[in-house]
């Protein structure tokens, strides 16, 4: 989807800040949120439960730049958690089990799933290989998708196959596809002019991982 | 899917509508009084090193702690294991791992070799493969060659080699910047490159997660593999830093 957290080459944020000393988590609720999030993942197997990103992607552009990393979090968490009927908005509210609710069961993992990324074991023919000439298609999916915006419609090259992945793009619903859509991975190197312009370095360049649907021949 | 055209509620707006009840959810009465809530609040505000972009509305940590008293409640998280978890990224994994990854490429060139050609497995001969590292590529820093590691569309980083990364890196300006104006950014951080040298910045947009082999300061021949890594950063294995002598600086540290 078209949205803010597709950051790539957009001005106005201001410099990078780094901290000097910094701690893994600035607050002991930080650590949590981080915690809670991977220790509630099985939970979301064989239900409604929308990909991680997609979620994330879902805050308003407003809002998911006013809030900190961790918040983002927290916010994608719990709305995993309403949307998938594991937790109901009262017992966010109170802290509590609602009265007589049931404690959920571990469900088998289903194709509708969201299954890890995982490098699938799949004899998949390569459509490209190493310097090959590609252009990135111009693709603007309501999902989520791992194509940036500056990515779209320039041209580059193939300079090395990753193997044969599953999507991880969404239908606008934050649903995977339930065939995983096996496909060859691209290391794809963009000169830095054809993405920026003459603001790009004459002897730089940023390469990209994507999916084989991503791309075209040039 | 068939099933979801019968669907009396569309699912989009249904996300966009719980993400608000998400956001609203209001700090829990009950709960402040029966728990130890001062102490960990005190803990919450006691750090003393926030800046402005770290501020969050003060009831966050009450909200996260409601979550997880009704998760707990209703069997889905153990606390104790959230304690491991917190614990392992607070003091287990970290850029030291990246940072033994780093000398031994520097002393063994056999095991540089591997590392380039193939940093899944090599780094896997240490070790440190594992969520969010599954799949490693090596990129090395030479003469002519700057790499520069960022994920602009969130923030993607190998968890097993360098740990969970800074909030520099997962901010707006580093995420939109890198990719446009690297050399403005490096220079910025006190990292001057050559306009000679060719820079390659790394977007990680699919599973493959990046770690620099920055270049082995002069001086450092007689380092032992342990010595030299203590002097590897964890910025510097993300490209944002060269490895300094042991003479100039504190030796590995948090950056």
């Amino acid at each position: 989807m078209n949205t803010i957290h597709d950051m790539g080459g957009m001005d106005g944020f201001g410099p990078v800040e780094p901290e000097e000393n910094e701690p893994v988590f600035h607050h002991r609720w930080e650590g949590r949120v981080y915690a809670l999030t991977r220790a509630v993942g099985r939970w979301g197997r064989g239900r409604d439960w929308p990909s991680f990103r997609f979620t994330l992607e879902s805050i308003p552009p407003v809002e998911y730049l006013s809030m900190s990393y961790y918040e983002r979090w927290l916010r994608m968490m719990t709305t995993r958690l309403l949307v998938s009927g594991l937790i109901s908005e009262t017992e966010l509210e109170t802290g509590y089990p609602d009265p007589g609710a049931l404690r959920p069961e571990l469900l088998p993992a289903s194709n509708t799933g969201t299954p890890g990324a995982e490098l699938l074991d799949v004899d998949l023919p390569a459509r490209f290989g190493p310097n090959d000439r590609v252009r990135a298609r111009n693709l603007h999916p309501r999902g989520h998708t791992r194509q940036p915006r500056y990515v779209r419609g320039r041209g580059g090259t193939v300079v090395e196959d990753h193997g044969v992945y599953a999507l991880q793009d969404t239908d606008e619903d934050g649903r995977r596809p339930s065939d995983r859509r096996p496909q060859h991975v691209y290391s794809v190197r963009f000169e830095s002019r054809e993405l920026w312009g003459e603001r790009g370095g004459a002897r730089d360049a940023v390469y990209v991982d994507l999916w084989e649907d991503y791309l075209e021949p040039a | 899917m068939d099933e979801s055209e019968g669907r009396p509620v569309d699912r989009r707006g249904f996300i966009r509508d719980a993400a608000v009840g998400a956001a609203a959810f209001a700090a829990p009465g009950k709960l402040m009084a029966d728990q130890t809530e001062s102490h960990d609040h005190a803990r919450d505000h006691g750090h003393g090193h926030d800046h402005d972009h770290q501020e969050v509305p003060a009831d966050v940590a009450l909200r996260v702690r409601a979550l997880e008293s009704v998760l707990v409640e209703k069997g889905m998280v153990d606390s104790a294991a959230l304690d491991e978890i917190v614990d392992t990224y607070e003091n287990r994994i970290g850029p030291r791992n990246g940072a033994e990854v780093v000398a031994r490429a520097w002393v063994d060139s056999a095991y540089r070799d591997r590392l380039l050609a193939d940093g899944t497995a090599a780094i896997g001969e240490l070790g440190y493969l594992g969520g969010q590292g599954e799949h490693m590529k090596v990129v090395e820093n030479t003469p002519e060659v700057h790499n520069l590691v960022v994920c602009t569309l969130c923030s993607c980083y190998p968890w097993p080699t360098l740990g969970l990364p800074p909030v520099w890196y997962k901010s707006a300006p580093f995420r939109a910047r890198a990719v446009i104006e690297p050399r403005a950014v490096l220079s910025e951080l006190g990292l001057d490159v050559p306009e000679d040298v060719e820079i390659r910045v790394w977007d990680s947009t699919a599973e493959v997660r990046y770690l620099v082999l920055p270049e082995r300061p002069a001086g450092t021949e007689d380092m032992t593999e342990e010595e030299l890594a203590q002097i590897v950063s964890r910025d510097s294995m993300i490209g944002v830093a060269r490895v300094e002598p042991p003479s100039e600086g504190p030796a590995g540290g948090g950056r």
